[in-house]
C-alpha cells in the first residue's frame, strides 16, 4: 500500500470519516462519560462507528482518542490508563479499516491554556508523546492533531508526535468568523499564522476542523490556500450548528447539502474532506459519491 | 488621585497585573493593578471609585473582544489584572461598604468539562460589579436548583462547549423554570445560537462575555 502522503500527491480528493462523538452518543454514550474508556467497555460500539465510515466508502478513518491525552483523561481519573486506551483506539480503527484504508490517530487539545500557567510545556509535551506512541503501537498510519486554537500547544504536540513516532503529522485548527468577516481561532490565530507555525513545527498536512458548517470552511480553505499553495489541506466540517428539538439535537446540514458544498471545498483546494460534529455515515457516503468525479 | 484611578482602569483594559509581569510588552517595568490599587486605597480613594474604574476597563476590553479586535489571551490577562484589584477590594465587600449589583450563578452544564468560556464570562461579570457564584464544570440540574434556592433573585448562566451537552442545557433550563419560573436564564458557548437558545426556553443568549453583562445590566437588576 502506498503511503498516506504519496496518495495525496496523486491529486485525488481523499474522503475522510465523519463525527465520532455524536455517533457514540447515539449508541448510548452519556454526556459526562469518558469516550476513550469505551474502547474497553464498549469496544463493539466503537468498532461499529469506525466500520460505519469504512462501509460508507471513506478512504481514511480516525480513532476514538481525541481526548486521550493524560491531562484530559485526568478529568476522569484515567490518566494512568492513557497508553492502553489510545492503543486500543488505534487497534479498533485498524481492524475496521483493514489494510486498504488509512488510519489516523486522533489527538485533541488538553483543554488547558499554557499562557495561563495551568500546565507546564513539559507536561503537555510528555502527554502528547505518550499518546502518539500508543497510537502508533495500535497501528495508525499517521497522527492527526485536531481542533487546535493556540500556536504554542499545537506546535508542542506536532513536535512531540513526530519525535516520538516518526510518522507523518497532520494538524488542524478551528476557526471562527469574526464580525469583520475574517477567520481567527479563539486565541486570535489567523489561517496564515497557523500555516506558518505548524509547517515550521513539522506538520506535512494542514487544515481546519469543526467550526460553523461547510460554507465557512470553504472560506477558510481559500485563506489557507492564499498562504500556502502546495501543502495538502484536510478539512473536517460540522453539519452546521445544531438546535435542540424535543430534547434531541438536530443538525441543519443534510448529506445532500453537504455533498454539494464538498465539491466547492475541493475546488477551493481541499485535498482531504470529511465531517466533524453532526456528520454521519450518510454524509460520508454522499461525499464519496459526489467527489468520485471531482 | 484621578490619575491613579484612571491608570487602574487602563491597566485592567491592557491586562497589566503587576510590576514584574512581562505582559503587555510595552508596559514592562511599570506598575500594574496590584500596586496601583494598593496605593489608591492608601491615598484614601474610595473602593467604589476603584471598582467603577475597574468595570469601565473591563467594559472597554469586553467591547473590543465583542468586536473581535482582541481574543481570549487578551481578555484573560485583563481578567487577571481585574482579579488583582478585587483581591484588594475584598474586605470592603465583606464588610458591606461596597455592594454588588446582584448575584449571578454560572456553571458548565452536566456532561461538559470545558471551562474556558465559562471562566471568561464569570471574570468579566465579576469585574462589572456582580457577585458570581461559580458552580464549576459538569454541573447537574440539581446543583443549579440548589444555588438558585440559596441565592434568591439571582440570574443563571449556563455554558456548553460540546454540541452533545446542549440537550442537558435544555433540560437544566426546564428544571429551573419549573421550580423558579421568575428566574432568568442566559446561555452561551460555541455551539449555541440565538435560535437554539430560544428553542430551549432561555431568556437570553450571549455570543461573548460583554453580551452577558449587557443582559444583566439591562433587565434583571435587583
Amino acid at each position: 500500500m502506498i503511503s498516506f502522503i504519496e496518495t495525496l500527491k496523486s491529486g485525488k480528493v481523499l474522503v475522510s470519516d465523519g463525527a465520532w462523538g455524536t455517533m457514540l452518543q447515539e449508541r448510548g454514550l452519556q454526556p459526562g462519560e469518558c469516550p476513550e474508556l469505551w474502547n474497553f467497555t464498549h469496544r463493539s460500539s466503537v468498532f461499529a462507528v469506525a466500520k460505519g465510515y469504512v462501509d460508507a466508502g471513506a478512504g481514511m478513518i480516525l480513532t476514538n482518542s481525541f481526548g486521550g491525552s493524560p491531562i484530559k483523561l485526568a478529568h476522569y481519573d484515567l490518566q494512568g490508563r492513557a497508553a492502553e486506551l489510545n492503543e486500543a483506539a488505534a487497534a479498533i480503527s485498524r481492524e475496521a479499516a483493514g489494510d486498504s484504508r488509512f488510519v489516523l490517530g486522533s489527538i485533541g487539545p488538553t483543554g488547558e491554556m499554557l499562557m495561563m500557567g495551568q500546565v507546564s510545556e513539559e507536561a503537555v509535551s510528555d502527554g502528547f508523546r505518550l499518546q502518539a506512541s500508543a497510537l502508533k503501537k495500535g497501528g495508525v498510519d499517521a497522527i492527526i492533531i485536531e481542533t487546535m486554537s493556540a500556536i504554542d500547544e499545537a506546535t508542542i504536540a506536532i513536535r512531540a508526535a513526530k519525535d516520538a513516532t516518526g510518522l507523518e503529522v497532520i494538524c488542524t485548527f478551528t476557526f471562527d468568523r469574526t464580525v469583520q468577516g475574517e477567520y481567527r481561532t479563539m486565541m486570535g490565530v489567523t489561517p496564515a499564522e497557523m500555516v506558518k507555525a505548524v509547517k515550521d513545527a513539522g506538520a506535512s498536512v494542514i487544515g481546519a476542523n469543526c467550526g460553523n458548517g461547510f460554507d465557512q470552511m470553504i472560506d477558510v480553505v481559500k485563506e489557507i490556500r492564499k498562504a500556502d499553495s502546495t501543502t495538502p489541506v484536510l478539512v473536517h466540517a460540522n453539519a452546521g450548528l445544531p438546535i435542540v428539538e424535543d430534547g434531541k439535537l438536530i443538525y441543519t446540514e443534510t448529506p445532500e447539502i453537504v455533498a454539494v458544498k464538498a465539491r466547492k471545498l475541493a475546488e477551493s483546494g481541499a485535498n482531504i474532506i470529511g465531517g466533524c460534529c453532526g456528520t454521519t455515515p450518510a454524509h460520508i457516503r454522499a461525499l464519496v459519491k459526489e467527489l468520485k468525479t471531482a | 488621585m484621578e490619575n491613579l484611578v484612571a491608570r487602574i482602569g487602563e491597566c485592567v483594559e491592557r491586562g497589566k497585573v503587576n510590576k514584574s509581569s512581562p505582559y503587555p510588552r510595552d508596559m514592562q517595568g511599570q506598575e500594574g493593578t496590584d500596586e496601583l490599587t494598593r496605593r489608591a486605597l492608601d491615598a484614601g480613594v474610595g473602593p467604589d471609585e476603584i471598582l467603577q474604574a475597574c468595570s469601565d476597563g473591563m467594559k472597554r476590553i469586553g467591547d473590543r473582544f465583542s468586536r473581535n479586535e482582541v481574543f481570549v489571551p487578551e481578555l484573560l490577562m485583563s481578567a487577571k489584572a481585574m482579579n488583582a484589584v478585587m483581591a484588594h477590594l475584598k474586605p470592603f465587600f465583606q464588610t458591606g461598604s461596597v455592594k454588588a449589583k446582584g448575584k449571578f450563578v454560572i456553571g458548565t452544564v452536566a456532561g461538559d468539562l470545558h471551562d474556558i468560556g465559562k471562566n471568561l464570562v464569570a471574570m468579566v461579570v465579576e469585574g462589572n460589579g456582580w457577585e458570581v457564584i461559580d458552580l464549576g464544570v459538569d454541573a447537574k440540574p440539581a446543583k443549579f436548583i440548589d444555588a438558585v434556592k440559596q441565592n434568591p433573585g439571582c440570574t443563571v448562566g449556563l455554558s456548553a462547549l460540546l454540541t452533545t451537552t446542549m440537550v442537558n442545557m435544555s433540560r437544566t433550563i426546564g428544571e429551573i423554570k419549573e421550580q423558579f419560573p421568575g428566574t432568568k436564564v442566559i446561555v452561551g458557548g460555541a455551539p449555541l445560537t440565538q435560535k437554539a437558545a430560544d428553542q430551549m426556553g432561555a431568556d437570553g443568549y450571549a455570543p461573548n462575555p460583554q453580551g452577558v453583562v449587557a443582559f444583566l445590566n439591562g433587565g434583571v437588576q435587583k
